[in-house]
């Protein structure tokens, strides 16, 4: 099944790179991605922990356990989820492109595969190998399609992510060679295993953690290597942006959860120099995502800038969540993964969409556009609202779990004042955000928006599903949260 | 099952042949000629897969041919690579035909082209010499059969000057190198009375107070070697020798000569790091080496524009990425097979990539204006078929997963962590940052940019036939590499 998934799309793309086939075959790849991932969804047995639908080949390398692994467990369904939901959102919402369209689709198919993989590989190699797939479609896309500095966008995005994955690759090599030669394996089940054994001495698992969370940090764009992210994502093409800050991102974040947290829960307290432990610098740099990003937003003038911006923002709140290894902390940085994923998906279609119709997306620009673009109108402010984190929203759900998670956690002091400068993060947050939803929608429409055109058709559809699975985590958070529940609980055994 | 000793005789014959067919013949089309040696190579390549191994040590006479010669399973693979190559390198000097007829002064059609097919076997001979050495004198032997085959092939076109200039600066550093070698085979063969590898390692390792003098005589055939491989001090000559040699003989040297000076280095090397007196020293020079190669080539390829040029700065970037590993033997096991296997694999990867680059420039500089970057410009519309090529042969030097580029970097990047080997690792993520750019530069020019010229290229069948095949092996070898890694794990050395 997990093998049909990842075929699925790699096919279709090479169907598409050959010529042949258009963008409803990229769609019916998507709309078959979807299914199956419903059908997985539906028939996950919630109750036990671990991984299921599995599926290994043979080992690879001699004498390693490397092998060709797949499976999904409560948190990589969730996110494979929501790949597959943007994947098809993302189609739906991608503008028309006269340049080389087979191209075009064939990359977003590839981006969505090397996701797909990156959540459902069973094994470390793969799980690391499949994200990397993203890189050269994401650097031909922007530099084809990508609007304003796009070439300069696609080498700093390519150049980034390249270093943050070579440093992230020695990362999951130095943890792999600091297990006790017995245990050593690439499969995640049995390195899940090893959770709360502290297999690893105290001493030797601060420069593997060192390591992986640079490694991370710079794919999730992490305080100070979050550069890369805002131009990249206000440059690029509409479905890349969603899938990109959607769901790429939250690869770095998953990695986190499952690797960081299980195989080396001391190294956060150690102390890296001065009285200063890892812990505090982390909190730190989550700060700088939250306060100094959240200030950078507030001094944008473009709406593509600002949603970029606030994406890198918000990773904040979900690396706070991590920091406070407890249950609940947890929960609520998985379920921000998902809801996060979901609004910011949502808020780039718009802004596609707006592209499309006006080219410039500076606020000066715009104005009074819900007139002309009633449902577009309508999906920015739900989405808007999501994003500040409104009640009713999953981003709520969430955003409180991490707040009550990290107050809670009674390690480290510092930690309480994080929470606390934290929360005003929100106050800056619902000022761009409105700032922004005003100037664009609201008061005198500008000459050129009488002439749009609203959204018609399945595009509605799509960014509808989008908003509906947000009101849905919203309303009912436990849901998601009962399929989150026994895996975040053996990784934090 | 047939000696090992066969295929040598038979690429020596097959040139010998070929060369007497080529001078009784008035057929101006040369081209036959390469058809004839591929056809060989490739019979010869599937006849390696049946030589016998080695003899049992207690066996073997005092004096007998296999003091120096070894056909352990790094010798035939290293073999097999040498054949390869030499076969990609006939398939691209059939198409460079055109471009020899224009700088070689000739009194009637074809005069003068023959040998340029027939040479490439010679090199083979000795390249596949070079992988059984393992006794110094016949190394020699086969080092300079290579050398002198190549000062040869890389003046080949007489008429252009920038050849020129690439031969004589060949001719010069090459016999300054060997010469290099030969003193420092004298000087270990005045310890040790001996010239066979092993019997080196046992006396020396039993050699009291003669450190300086041992590491005298390492150092001097480290200098010879590392012209050989491309090392960071001794890698002047490559950029300009690359640049003007004809493309498929660039090919050659930045594959064939590369893998045999990395297995001789390797060879000469073990007898050395069992003196335990001086390992750390060894060590340490090896590191030194290794990180200047290491930022030199991938530092120094980021501003160039002729993409002739930049493969030769890739070439001894990867000649970095390969110290790296040899940097990092050590007592030390590691979970990633030995030293060895890492480099026979990586070399295997950069012979699939690098064939596969110069390839695609060799066709499309014969129809563009040049090998310069610029001549890439909109090459996906004008032949799709050599862009997606060129794609993943850049994916594969830049080091994307799912590729064999990806995996050999995994491998030494893997022995090096577990050698401890932090400051060569830190330079590592630098370089490998720095490749992502220049190796991507072409793939934008491909993508980004509009092409200057619009006609279609011509792929002749054999040629399409050979890049699919490398793009396969690409891929196939970058998911699975067991069957490479199966052919080189019986290599006990290091």
């Amino acid at each position: 099944m997990l093998t049909i998934l990842l075929l699925v799309p790699i096919i279709g793309a090479i169907a598409l790179l050959s010529g042949n086939g258009d963008r409803r075959m990229a769609k019916l790849c998507a709309a078959i991605q979807a299914a199956i991932t419903l059908v997985l969804w539906f028939g996950y047995d919630r109750t036990k922990a671990g991984f299921q639908f599995t599926s290994a080949s043979d080992p690879l390398l001699p004498g390693l356990d490397l092998r060709f692994a797949l499976g999904v467990d409560g948190l990589s369904l969730l996110l494979l989820l929501l790949t597959s939901i943007v994947t098809l959102a993302a189609f739906w919402m991608a503008p028309n492109v006269e340049k080389r369209p087979g191209l075009f689709d064939a990359c977003v198919l590839l981006i969505s595969a090397g996701i797909t993989g990156a959540f459902i590989s069973q094994d470390l190699f793969f799980f690391y190998a499949f994200h990397e797939l993203a890189l050269i479609p994401t650097f031909l896309m922007i530099g084809i399609w990508g609007s304003g500095e796009r070439q300069s966008a696609a080498w700093k995005i390519t150049i980034y992510l390249a270093l943050g994955s070579i440093i992230l690759l020695i990362g999951l090599v130095d943890l792999f060679l600091a297990i006790p030669e017995a245990n050593r394996s690439f499969d995640l089940e049995k390195l899940q295993a090893l959770a709360g054994l502290h297999i690893i001495p105290v001493q030797a698992q601060l420069r593997p953690w060192c390591f992986l969370m640079v490694g991370f940090g710079v794919l999730v764009s992490l305080f100070p290597f979050h550069s890369w992210a805002p131009s990249g994502y206000a440059s690029a093409p509409t479905p890349v942006a969603m899938l990109h800050a959607g769901v790429l991102k939250k690869f770095g974040l998953y990695g986190i959860i499952r690797l960081v947290v299980p195989l080396l829960p001391d190294a956060s307290k150690q102390v890296v120099f001065g009285s200063w432990t890892a812990l505090d610098l982390l909190l730190i740099a989550l700060l700088g995502n939250i306060l100094y990003v959240g200030l950078v937003t507030l001094a944008q003038r473009k709406l593509d800038y600002i949603i970029a911006y606030s994406s890198v923002m918000h990773m904040g709140y979900i690396f706070l969540g991590i920091a406070s290894l407890n249950m609940i902390g947890l929960s609520g940085a998985s379920l921000l993964m998902f809801s996060h994923g979901l609004s910011v998906a949502a808020l780039f279609a718009i802004c596609g969409a707006l592209r499309d119709r006006e080219g410039s997306l500076s606020l000066e620009r715009l104005g009074g556009a819900a007139k002309a673009l009633p449902f577009l109108g309508i999906c920015f402010t739900l989405a808007t609202f999501a994003s500040i984190g409104l009640p009713g929203f999953a981003n709520f759900a969430s955003e409180v779990m991490v707040f009550f998670g990290a107050f809670q956690n009674p390690g480290n002091s510092f930690i309480r004042l994080a929470t606390i400068l934290s929360l005003w993060g929100v106050v800056i947050s619902a000022v761009y955000m409105l700032r922004a939803h005003k100037s664009v929608f609201l008061g005198q429409p500008t000459d050129s928006s009488t002439k749009w055109v609203d959204l018609t058709g399945t595009p509605r559809i799509a960014l509808g599903a989008l908003l509906t699975l947000l009101l849905l985590g919203g309303f009912f958070p436990k849901y998601f949260l009962s399929y989150l529940k026994p895996t975040l609980e053996a990784v934090l055994r | 099952m047939f000696p090992p000793i066969t295929l040598e005789i038979l690429v020596l014959c097959l040139g010998l042949l070929l060369l007497l067919v080529e001078s009784f013949t008035n057929n101006p089309d040369k081209r036959i000629l390469a058809k004839c040696a591929i056809l060989g190579l490739l019979c010869l390549f599937i006849g390696s897969f049946f030589v016998e191994g080695n003899p049992a040590l207690e066996s073997i006479a005092p004096g007998s041919f296999w003091h120096f010669y070894s056909a352990d399973s790094a010798a035939l693979f290293f073999k097999r690579i040498a054949l390869l190559t030499t076969v990609g390198v006939l398939i691209m000097s059939m198409d460079y035909q055109q471009v020899l007829a224009k700088f070689i002064p000739s009194s009637r059609p074809g005069a003068g082209l023959g040998e340029f097919f027939c040479l490439p076997l010679f090199t083979c001979t000795g390249l596949m010499f070079m992988a059984s050495a393992t006794d110094l004198i016949l190394a020699f032997v086969a080092l300079e059969l290579v050398t002198i085959s190549f000062y040869v092939l890389v003046a080949y076109m007489r008429g252009n000057a920038a050849t020129l200039e690439a031969g004589v600066k060949y001719l010069i550093l090459g016999a300054l190198s060997t010469g290099f070698v030969v003193y420092g085979i004298t000087w270990i063969f005045g310890l040790t009375g001996e010239t066979n590898l092993a019997k080196v390692a046992t006396k020396l390792a039993l050699l009291e107070g003669s450190d300086t003098a041992i590491l005298f005589s390492l150092l001097l055939v480290l200098v010879g070697l590392g012209f050989k491989v491309a090392a960071v001090p001794f890698q002047g000559w490559v950029p300009d020798v690359y640049q003007g040699a004809p493309t498929p003989v660039t090919a050659f040297l930045s594959i064939g000569s590369k893998s045999a000076g990395f297995l001789l280095l390797l060879r000469v090397l073990e007898p050395f790091l069992g003196v335990a007196s001086i390992q750390a020293k060894v060590l340490c020079i090896l590191t030194l080496i290794a990180g200047a190669t290491l930022l030199f080539g991938n530092l120094a390829a980021l501003t160039q524009d002729n993409f002739k040029r930049l493969l030769a700065y890739s070439s001894i970037g990867h000649a970095g990425y390969l110290l790296v590993a040899v940097a990092s033997i050590g007592t030390k096991a590691s979970s990633f097979g030995s030293i060895g296997s890492t480099i026979g694999f990586y070399l295997f990867g950069y012979l699939l990539m690098t064939l596969l680059s110069f390839l695609v420039l060799n066709i499309v500089s014969i129809h563009s204006r040049g090998d310069d970057i610029i001549q890439f410009n909109g090459l996906a519309k004008r032949s799709p078929f050599l862009a997606y090529a060129l794609l993943a042969s850049m994916s594969s030097l830049a080091g994307i997963p799912f590729t064999v580029g990806f995996y050999g970097k995994f491998l030494v990047f893997a022995q090096a962590i577990n050698a401890h080997q932090y400051v060569l690792l830190a330079l590592g993520i630098i370089t490998v940052a720095a490749g992502f750019y220049f190796y991507l530069r072409v793939v934008a020019a491909m993508w980004w940019q509009d092409p200057a010229i619009v006609t279609p290229i011509p792929i002749s069948p054999l040629t399409k036939i050979a890049i699919v095949l490398l793009v396969a092996g690409i891929f196939i070898f970058g998911v699975c590499p067991k069957p490479i890694l199966t052919l080189l794990s019986p290599l006990a050395a290091l």
